[in-house]
């Protein structure tokens, strides 16, 4: 039983192959029988409802959870550690550590320390290499400014930056858009669609927002539980699709070409 | 004000206090930012249990007491990652069957030559050379730990899953974290006694996040913050016949109330 839109695609490179992966938590099924893929140089949009096993998806993606049936693939083999390495993960943004007392290069330097290795200080090399990371996000004027001061588009932009400084492949982000203003959100969208195209860095995102997801995304799933549709987003979205994922009382905001965010989209890539 | 300098007993509470408020601070700051106060307060009380097994073994209740900590330390670790309930439930459930331990061993031995009372709520006369030294090993050995790691200490510290992520080792780093948890609270028993370490296991962390802003100033004011609290709160105690132990706590708080308000007044 596997989507027939998946199959236009396999001649590409599959950073991300999902197989028929079923999980269950505390008894009751969070994912049923999913099959996803996700290629090289694309980004790929996951929609679905709160509780719809979205963040579960990414955790099985980045094997931080392992699944009850199925084979999943990251780069080609199991998930671990080595995979892991070559993921950059932003998580759902917390304002929990707000106060936290560092600042944002050292956030930056965080995601070298892996590289930098037990027992010795960040030196100038990877100082260097942290602002230019915060350079490539357009944030290198915030160096030694406190994260917490920071808004949230700020903040997410400094998380790129982190998960950029261990080279990454892939980017996984959860909810990245959640306390963004919108004029922050496609600043945001337009440095993913920059490092996809410029770097060849692949993107998945999760969000429960649809409009974020098909104006930004090169190809989407929509998750509730199960799997109700993968492939590009300009079909998605049949009134019977979006009844399986979000209920029968969804109103669709549609996007067209129209709209200030996706005029702004093509103007830059045209 | 100089023979209180030239008293035996005052020259050891003294080095063991700037060695433990060096410790002490340097724990708490992540402790402060790791939300673990209530692991501190758990760990404390375990020692107690170890305190009187000692007792009742006719061994050194510091080995008893560590051993205690260390295990207490690391299995409400273990239960908080992979049992069904919170840490903080792990840590209640811990914390009790440890002191109903104490009070079991206590009970089955006959003889009151430790002093019980000392342990619970410390006694700057209680501090020989002999604790001196262990005070000197096991908290340069803290300290030394912290040194080492504490640029991993920080990331998971500041972001759990995204340090497991890109690659540090979490599960290791959250159990030696609090095996120097434990080990700090063991040599700082006595002199400021397990029902009171816990405040300094949060205070002087707490006060420095009121009035900083960068991770170095914080653990700089934190260090200063305890070593005012213990030297002059073993001044204080010594001139006008206060508990150590207690006097210390209350003149970090006071330190802790003066730098909300000052942090409250920069916003």
């Amino acid at each position: 039983m596997r989507n027939p839109v998946i199959d236009i695609a396999d001649q590409k490179e599959a950073l991300v192959d999902l197989n028929d992966v079923w999980v269950a938590w505390d008894g009751k099924w969070v994912l049923k029988s999913i099959y996803f893929k996700c290629y090289a140089g694309e980004i790929s949009g996951i929609v679905g409802p709160n509780g719809g096993g979205k963040t579960t998806l990414l955790n099985v993606i980045m094997g931080l959870l392992r699944p009850q049936k199925g084979t999943v693939l990251l780069f080609g083999r199991k998930p671990g550690k080595r995979g892991r390495l070559e993921v950059g993960y932003l998580p759902q943004i917390s304002h929990a550590q707000e106060s936290f007392p560092v600042t944002v290069l050292d956030v930056v330097l965080m995601g070298l320390y892996n590289r930098i290795g037990f027992f010795h200080r960040p030196d100038r090399n990877n100082k260097e290499v942290a602002m230019n990371l915060l350079a490539k996000v357009n944030m290198a004027d915030h160096a030694e400014r406190p994260f917490g001061v920071l808004s949230g588009g700020q903040q997410q932009r400094v998380n790129i930056a982190r998960a950029l400084a261990s080279e990454p492949k892939l980017l996984v982000l959860d909810e990245p858009s959640t306390g963004i203003d919108s004029v922050a959100q496609e600043d945001f969208y337009e440095l993913l669609a920059k490092l996809r195209d410029e770097q060849g860095i692949s993107v998945i995102m999760v969000s429960h927002d649809i409009g974020v997801i098909t104006s930004h995304a090169d190809r989407i799933a929509c998750l509730n539980v199960q799997l109700h549709y993968h492939g590009e987003p300009d079909s998605c979205f049949s009134p019977e699709i979006s009844e399986k994922v979000f209920g029968k009382d969804l109103k669709v905001i549609v996007h067209d070409s129209e709209c200030a965010t996706c005029y702004r989209r093509h103007q830059d890539h045209d | 004000m100089i023979d209180i300098f030239r008293l035996e007993f005052m020259q050891n509470a003294f080095l063991a206090g700037i060695i433990l408020s060096l410790v002490l601070a340097v724990v708490s700051f992540f402790v402060v930012l790791r939300r673990l106060s209530f692991i501190g307060v758990g760990v404390a009380h375990s020692a107690f249990g170890g305190v009187a097994l000692g007792a009742l073994l006719g061994i050194s209740p510091t080995i008893t007491a560590i051993a205690f900590a260390v295990v207490v330390a690391n299995a409400i670790g273990y239960i908080g990652e992979h049992g069904k309930i919170s840490t903080d439930t792990a840590i209640g459930i811990f914390f009790s069957l440890a002191m109903a331990l104490g009070v079991i061993f206590i009970g089955m031995s006959d003889q009151y030559n430790v002093d019980l009372f000392g342990y619970l709520f410390g006694n700057i006369l209680a501090i020989t050379r002999q604790d001196l030294i262990i005070i000197a090993v096991l908290g340069g050995l803290v300290i030394i730990s912290v040194v080492l790691f504490f640029k991993e200490l920080l990331f998971v510290a500041y972001d759990r899953e995204v340090a497991f992520v890109s690659g540090m080792p979490v599960v290791f780093l959250d159990h030696f974290f609090l095996t120097i948890l434990a080990l700090s609270v063991v040599i700082s028993m006595k002199i400021i006694g397990i029902i009171l370490v816990s405040a300094l296991l949060v205070i002087p962390g707490a006060a420095a996040l009121q009035i900083t802003r960068r991770y170095v100033s914080m653990i700089a004011t934190s260090i200063s913050i305890a070593l005012i609290s213990t030297v002059g709160g073993l001044i204080i105690s010594y001139y006008s016949d206060l508990p150590s132990g207690a006097t210390i706590v209350i003149l970090a708080s006071i330190i802790f109330f003066i730098a909300f308000m000052l942090g409250q007044s920069r916003k």
